[in-house]
């Protein structure tokens, strides 16, 4: 059990942010496409977190031309060339499923005030 | 030629590869184990080496007989199997086999026990299907017919029936090797290995 725990400790990344549901983020991540790679970005608010050590992941939902798209990414993944919180939103439940059924300014939340 | 190892299951987890892909890995941890014996096609009528993994606390009388071919300093293994091998030439009693015998990127096949499941319906051990829930259904797991009638009047043998399921001699073959840790005695392969966390495993290079 140790030496597993051990293999996930050595893959961790030590740049992840602080991330809580309801924090906008911006996602960065390697897009391989034929034999190039290049960088795509995903903006929005993170509806759910999963896991935690190196199977952490989270979902992050945004309304993209019209349509509601959530994408999964695993925190620690290579793969996730970084992530920026853009802001802290307020969030009263840990999964955040009712954004779902929310448009426009509703699905929005209350930005949270650090003191 | 095949070669292998005596080694346990310690569980899963995921490796993430170079190129960023992420691969679902089982480790196996497996501490150097000695060949204490190797059977030759004179005498023994097959060629195998025996291979011994752990120490005994006590070894009984008839144990120790397999042990004679190890020399007298060498510790004695507390788990002991036989893995069959093209030729013995280049092994001997007494030698040390760690898991640097294998190299990432090889294919191995991983041999356990199976988890038991104790005594199980047809549904779980053979797939069955299942009947109806509803709309008055009352065969809701049952086997249906196991055979015609009259002709040939008797049930044929191996019909697949409820039973003991699992806790079976299970082989995986060709698992691909993704990494080989020497220093940790850990072999790390991709996908499922048989058995419960602790199991023994026998891992052998695939033929």
């Amino acid at each position: 059990m140790n030496a597993i725990k051990e293999l996930e400790r050595e893959q961790l990344r030590t740049d992840v942010p602080e991330i809580a549901p309801g924090d906008t983020v911006r996602v960065s991540v390697k897009v391989v496409e034929g034999n190039r790679e290049r960088i795509q970005v995903f903006e929005g608010t993170v509806m759910r977190m999963r896991n935690g050590g190196l199977n952490k992941s989270i979902t992050v939902r945004r309304i993209s031309s019209g349509v509601g798209v959530e994408r999964t990414f695993l925190v620690h993944a290579p793969r996730v060339e970084k992530i920026e919180v853009m802001r802290h939103g307020v969030a009263r439940r840990a999964q955040l499923y009712f954004l779902r059924k929310r448009v426009g300014k509703s699905a929005t939340l209350r930005e949270r005030r650090s003191s | 030629m095949p070669a292998g190892l005596i080694g346990r299951k310690l569980g899963m987890t995921r490796i993430f590869a170079d190129d960023g892909s992420v691969v679902p890995v089982s480790v196996i941890e497996a501490t150097p184990n000695t060949i204490t014996r190797l059977r030759t096609a004179e005498q023994d009528g097959y060629v195998a080496m025996q291979l011994g993994a752990g120490s005994a606390r006590k070894v009984t009388k008839p144990v120790a007989g397999q042990f004679s071919a190890l020399p007298k300093e060498l510790q004695r293994p507390r788990v002991v199997r036989e893995m069959r091998v093209d030729a013995t030439d280049d092994y001997e009693a007494g030698q040390q086999l760690d898991v640097s015998i294998f190299e990432a990127g090889e294919l191995v096949d991983v041999i356990g026990t199976s988890k038991g499941k104790g005594f199980a319906g047809t549904i779980k051990r053979h797939g069955f299907h299942r009947g109806p829930k509803t709309h008055g259904s009352n065969n809701y797991r049952q086997p249906g017919s196991v055979g015609a009638g009259t002709t040939p009047g008797r049930v044929f043998k191996n019909t697949k029936m409820a039973g003991h399921l699992g806790d079976d001699r299970v082989t995986v073959k060709k698992l691909k090797v993704v990494r080989v840790d020497p220093d940790r005695n850990l072999i790390l392969v991709k996908g499922a290995v048989p058995g419960a966390r602790n199991g023994l495993l026998l891992v052998q290079k695939a033929k």
